[in-house]
């Protein structure tokens, strides 16, 4: 498969997030925007025991779904089929961008509409869509500006979430013919409006995501905000879906339930100005609506995940990004310096299975396991758990029954394995405990006063004159 | 993990309990693990520190070392041979007992029950002394406002936040205020503060900004990891501002309350 621009080398992540940490105009945005969307989110949820009640009931269709799942992405390949909808499996990103290709082919298309697809964005479409000469652009105007930029979402809810005001006002005013730079926000959504309306009508496809695939229906459900997903996925002629496999539902009064926890833990709302649902294309008599519908399910890796008792959790994830919100990292370095389509927490657990571990284990390690994520998460993600089983199978040996995934392994170095079997000794062999922390106490004096990257930013930790269990034994006497 | 405070029972008080001291206390902080001796000894119980004790493991396991976290777990389980409570005066390394030590040892037929079993006896010193001893001694310190930071684990998993709240409010002269952002890691994550300094260090420098700002003369935490990380970090930002006093300090709650609570005081 062919490396995708929005994926930067694992190595370099942590340059990355040095760069924003260092950077206070930049922190001081991102940690604005975290306290803004908790703020939303704390709002939605006054009640302690409803938010709960509606976690349990969201986590449970969402473990109901990928039990049955073979069964129902079958179900719902039988019914979309049979509403007029077009199903198409891919394994990799390079499937479902050929795939994408063929049907843009076959209808001459040059110019495709794109509602926000965060999976698009896991294909690299854009760029795909590019190389073949048809021009792919962005209609939810967090994508149409970091388009526009030339860059990569930094949120998957808020791809621009990065940018602030003044920057997209100096970015429409380059990037914009005719337009004056102003920091009016309306101002600047109404431009991004017009020129995005044209070409709504010249668009021979609109690509669009999906949040909820409704098995027994045929359904696929599309959240938005701004519109733009209605108009991509009715104006122009064809419209192609594409979402993973593990969007599917069983039913669709399983559907409320989600929608009601993904809107409020994601933006604070109660409910999203849009929501489609669409059952297929446009049936004679009709004045409207695409004449062809076709839905892209990707792999890419996600069976991976499913077939792991354990990381199939990961799977129950609805794209809310509460997680990132609440993360102290993700509020630190952004969600470009993970290097990966889908930032913070959910990004550290998924990433691996889209990209392999050897591309992506820094990721789960780059988390205090505090545990904000998994408190917030509305499917009940064990996500610190999860994060820790992905260290451990980063650090397995490569020949071991631990290692079970793509890339498990890659962690592991001979320095960090002898520290932690040597730590293991001390702290199982009470003789060699009491030894070493005797002398530690002991030899207080000589204590480093530089302890690497703890003194970098910290005083030294030095030990106590006495252990408690000295101080215990005198005490007996 | 899921807070599960609400839904424990808590046993009767009890005649003996085991001190779990954790090894920062042990080496680093002996004063708390006293304190916390004296506060249980004071309600009458008699308090067994096991010397075979060394470390829980936590740091392996968080790391991504199950087998050389469940060897050092493994050296701990013989430990506690009497049914009797045992005090870990850290909501993080009593989270790791009572919650991850059963997973550590799931798969084991023969150490599994063994492990359930010591798992549900283990409580934060913080969770025994109010649900457990039900703590009230009248304060006998000055007036003074403090501000209080629990642990993630100790919030997150045993819901600690609460236990060691209500302490502080039981203490007539203490005034207790919050910080902004309270609920926020204060970046330290164990061997995170190590792989990701930087990272680790905006994210405690904002905490001692928070706490400096929110009026308190002093920090109180029932985690040992959090104080050091907290206050290292407050020195250090003194030190390069060539500030000679400290301008934060801190306090194992187990030193605050023995101290304000003690007949006489130190």
């Amino acid at each position: 498969m062919s490396q995708p621009i929005n994926f930067h080398p694992v190595e370099s992540f942590k340059e990355r997030g040095r760069s924003v940490v260092n950077d206070p105009a930049q922190r001081k945005n991102f940690r604005s925007a975290m306290d803004f969307l908790q703020g939303k989110r704390r709002a939605q949820f006054p009640e302690r025991q409803e938010l709960e009640g509606l976690r349990d009931l969201a986590s449970a269709i969402r473990r109901y779904s990928l039990a049955q799942l073979p069964t129902l992405l079958e179900q719902l390949e039988r019914n979309l089929t049979a509403n007029g909808i077009q199903v198409h499996w891919a394994e990799n990103a390079e499937d479902a961008n050929a795939i994408a290709l063929d049907i843009a082919r076959r209808v001459q298309a040059r110019k495709i509409i794109k509602g926000k697809s965060m999976v698009s964005e896991e294909v690299d479409f854009n760029h795909r869509m590019q190389e073949a000469g048809i021009e792919a652009l962005e209609s939810d105007m967090g994508e149409y500006i970091v388009q526009l930029a030339g860059e990569a979402p930094s949120h998957i809810i808020m791809p621009a979430i990065h940018k602030t005001k003044q920057q997209i006002a100096q970015l429409f005013s380059e990037k914009v013919p005719g337009v004056p730079y102003s920091e009016d926000v309306d101002t600047l959504i109404q431009v991004g409006r017009q020129v995005l309306r044209r070409k709504f009508a010249e668009a021979d496809i609109g690509l669009s995501g999906v949040n909820f695939a409704v098995a027994e229906t045929g359904s696929l459900c599309l959240v938005e905000n701004e519109g733009n997903g209605r108009m991509c996925t009715t104006v122009p002629k064809v419209h192609i879906a594409i979402t993973g496999i593990e969007k599917v539902v069983a039913k669709l009064e399983h559907v409320p339930p989600l929608y009601s926890v993904l809107t409020r833990s994601a933006t604070g709302q109660a409910v999203t100005t849009y929501f489609n649902i669409i059952t297929r294309p446009r049936q004679p008599g009709e004045k409207d609506g695409p004449e062809e519908v076709h839905l892209i399910l990707l792999d890419n890796g996600r069976t991976q995940a499913y077939a792991d008792a354990q990381l199939r959790a990961t799977l129950q994830c609805i794209r809310c990004g509460a997680c990132m919100n609440h993360c102290p990292v993700y509020a630190r370095i952004g969600g470009h310096a993970y290097g990966t389509t889908y930032p913070g927490p959910i990004g550290a657990i998924i990433s691996p299975h889209l990209r392999g571990l050897d591309q992506t284990y820094p990721l789960a390690f780059a988390s205090t396991l505090c545990g904000a994520c998994t408190e917030v998460c509305p499917v009940r993600i064990p996500i610190t758990e999860l994060l820790v089983r992905l260290r451990n199978e980063a650090q397995a040996r490569p020949d071991s029954e631990d290692a079970t995934l793509r890339g498990s392994g890659a962690g592991r170095t001979k320095l960090a394995t002898a520290v932690w079997r040597g730590w293991s000794l001390v702290y199982s062999r009470l003789g060699l405990y009491r030894m070493t922390s005797w002398s530690m106490s002991r030899g207080r004096a000589l204590s480093p006063i530089d302890q690497g990257a703890w003194t970098r930013s910290r005083t030294p930790l030095v030990p106590a004159p006495k252990r408690l269990r000295d101080l215990l034994r005198k005490r007996r006497k | 993990m899921e807070l599960d405070a609400a839904g424990r029972s808590y046993p009767a008080k009890p005649s003996d309990v085991y001190l779990y001291a954790t090894c920062l206390v042990d080496q680093f902080a002996p004063e708390a693990g006293l304190d916390a001796v004296r506060l249980l000894e004071r309600e009458g119980i008699t308090v067994h520190f096991p010397e075979g004790q060394t470390c829980c493991g936590q740091p392996a396991y968080s790391s991504g070392y199950p087998d050389e976290a469940r060897a050092v777990a493994r050296s701990q389980l013989d430990l506690f041979p009497e049914p009797w409570p045992v005090v870990v005066p850290s909501g993080s390394c009593g989270a790791m007992m009572r919650h991850h030590y059963p997973k550590l040892f799931e798969d084991d037929m023969v150490l599994g029950p063994q492990v359930r079993a010591l798992a549900e006896r283990v409580f934060e010193l913080t969770e025994f002394l109010v649900h457990v001893l039900h703590f009230a001694h009248p304060d006998r310190g000055e007036q003074c406002t403090v501000a209080l930071h629990t642990s993630c684990h100790a919030r997150r998993e045993m819901g600690c936040h609460e236990t060691s709240s209500a302490l502080l409010d039981s203490l007539d002269q203490v005034d207790v205020t919050e910080q902004a952002r309270v609920e926020e890691c204060c970046g330290f994550g164990g061997t995170f503060s190590i792989r990701f300094p930087e990272i680790s260090e905006a994210i405690v420098s904002d905490k001692v900004e928070s706490l400096r700002a929110c009026g308190a003369q002093k920090v109180v935490s029932a985690d040992c990891g959090c104080l050091f990380n907290i206050l290292g970090r407050a020195a250090k930002l003194d030190q390069q501002a060539g500030r000679a006093s400290p301008s934060l300090e801190g306090e194992h709650i187990a030193s605050f309350l023995w101290r304000r609570t003690s007949e006489a005081p130190r």
